[in-house]
């Protein structure tokens, strides 16, 4: 089993164009390594020595890891994780 | 209601239950229909507001022009606003917006400079900074980051819905300018200590997200995360099996983002149902659906609504 992530098209670069990658980890942190070993420079441009980029947004099944645990936010298999950049509305 | 002008009769909208959908008698939910503005929109209340401040400050007078990024709805309100007070509208909007708002904003005498789709509002924000260089005398009243938009639900819309729920445990709104959460929200906190604040996001296509640099995204100098509880990523056909269904089962026609505030608002009463908690859950109807209508919202398979709404900015 493994935990779904969801690429937004400004960092596709780092998977070949595809659009989601499969991962594994106990924790969003985790699984970003996980992911950079097969796709190295993408956690860099997801996270910085602050944590999550200011500009980026990280959701798991849908709701805001900033509301959850942040980086230590727990998965598990079968989770979906969306990265998205931060964008206007109104 | 008399009023003594169409300005006048803006707010106190009413807020009505939603019996079908709730989950028990006692997880309830309630709908705070916006629809019922002067434009047909939430953003009626900040428009004016925005407008009142800059009047006050000595920033507008009869004859000025009125700069503004916006996907539709603040542009529409601000159009008839400064109609009425004799400001001309210059108004900042991506290309990838429903074809109704172009043909409002032209009624009401505003001129649209559209933005490219690619990047969304973000692109329509770049632009519009960038014409407000070029313009000094034209004012930009800037609802990403005027005070004046959460102010206007902090002394309007949410007074009203404490007024009419005052057992109110749950707040969900649409977050966009982030306005009527931030404003909403620290109002109903400072009186409900254990009200919860909930935003739904629309997450749109890919299109929309733009090739930039992601160091050049965008977050709205209102927003102060503090203030929600929680925020939720709502995608299209989420929403729209939403809007439909607040249509077949309750009669309400909405637009598309409300679709995606119900449904943060119905995972937010399943919750509430497990934990046997009792909620009364306040939720914003930002407007109705008839700007969509060509969008074919609300036609055909749930599959091909979707899929008609791909690079659109539907919320």
């Amino acid at each position: 089993m493994a935990i779904e992530v969801s690429i937004p098209t400004i960092l596709r670069q780092y998977t070949s164009g595809e659009k989601t990658v499969a991962g594994k980890g106990a924790t969003l942190a985790e699984l970003l390594s996980d992911l950079d070993l097969r796709h190295p420079g993408l956690a860099g441009r997801i996270v910085d020595d602050g944590g999550l980029k200011r500009f980026v947004n990280v959701y798991i099944n849908d709701e805001d890891v900033r509301f959850l645990g942040g980086l230590e936010t727990p998965l598990a298999d079968g989770d979906s994780v969306t990265v998205l950049p931060a964008v206007a509305g109104g | 209601m008399r009023f003594d002008s169409l300005l006048d009769s803006l707010g106190r909208t009413p807020l009505v239950g939603l019996p079908r959908l709730a989950p028990s008698p006692d997880v309830r939910l309630w709908a705070k229909l916006e629809d019922r503005n002067p434009t047909g929109s939430i953003k009626d209340r900040p428009a004016l507001w925005m407008i009142e401040r800059a009047e006050k400050e000595g920033l507008l007078s009869p004859g000025c022009t009125i700069l503004e990024p916006t996907s539709g709805n603040t542009g529409i309100s601000l159009a008839m606003a400064a109609r009425l007070r004799g400001y001309r509208l210059v108004c900042v909007m991506p290309e990838n917006t429903s074809i109704e708002r172009r043909q409002l904003l032209e009624m009401w005498g505003a001129k649209i400079i559209s933005s490219p789709a690619a990047g969304g509002s973000n692109e329509a924000v770049a632009v519009a900074k960038r014409l407000a260089a070029e313009h000094p005398d034209w004012v930009m009243l800037y609802q990403y980051g005027n005070p004046a938009n959460a102010a206007a639900h902090y002394e309007s819309t949410g007074p009203e819905i404490l007024e009419d729920l005052p057992t109110i445990t749950h707040f969900v709104a649409g977050l966009g300018t982030t306005g009527t959460l931030m404003g909403v929200g620290r109002f109903l906190r400072e009186r409900v200590p254990s009200v919860q604040i909930v935003a739904a996001e629309p997450r749109y296509g890919d299109l929309v997200y733009g090739l930039r640099n992601l160091d050049e995204g965008f977050v709205p100098e209102l927003y102060d995360e503090s203030v929600l509880t929680t925020r939720y990523s709502v995608g299209p056909r989420e929403a729209l099996r939403r809007t439909r269904e607040l249509l077949d089962r309750e009669g309400i026609f909405a637009g598309i983002s409300t679709g995606a505030v119900l449904h943060a608002a119905l995972g937010v009463a399943e919750r509430c149902v497990a934990a046997r908690q009792r909620a009364d859950i306040c939720l914003v109807v930002a407007d109705a659906g008839w700007k969509y209508l060509s969008t074919g919202a609300y036609t055909g398979t749930l599959d091909e609504a979707a899929h008609r709404l791909e690079g659109q900015l539907w919320a």
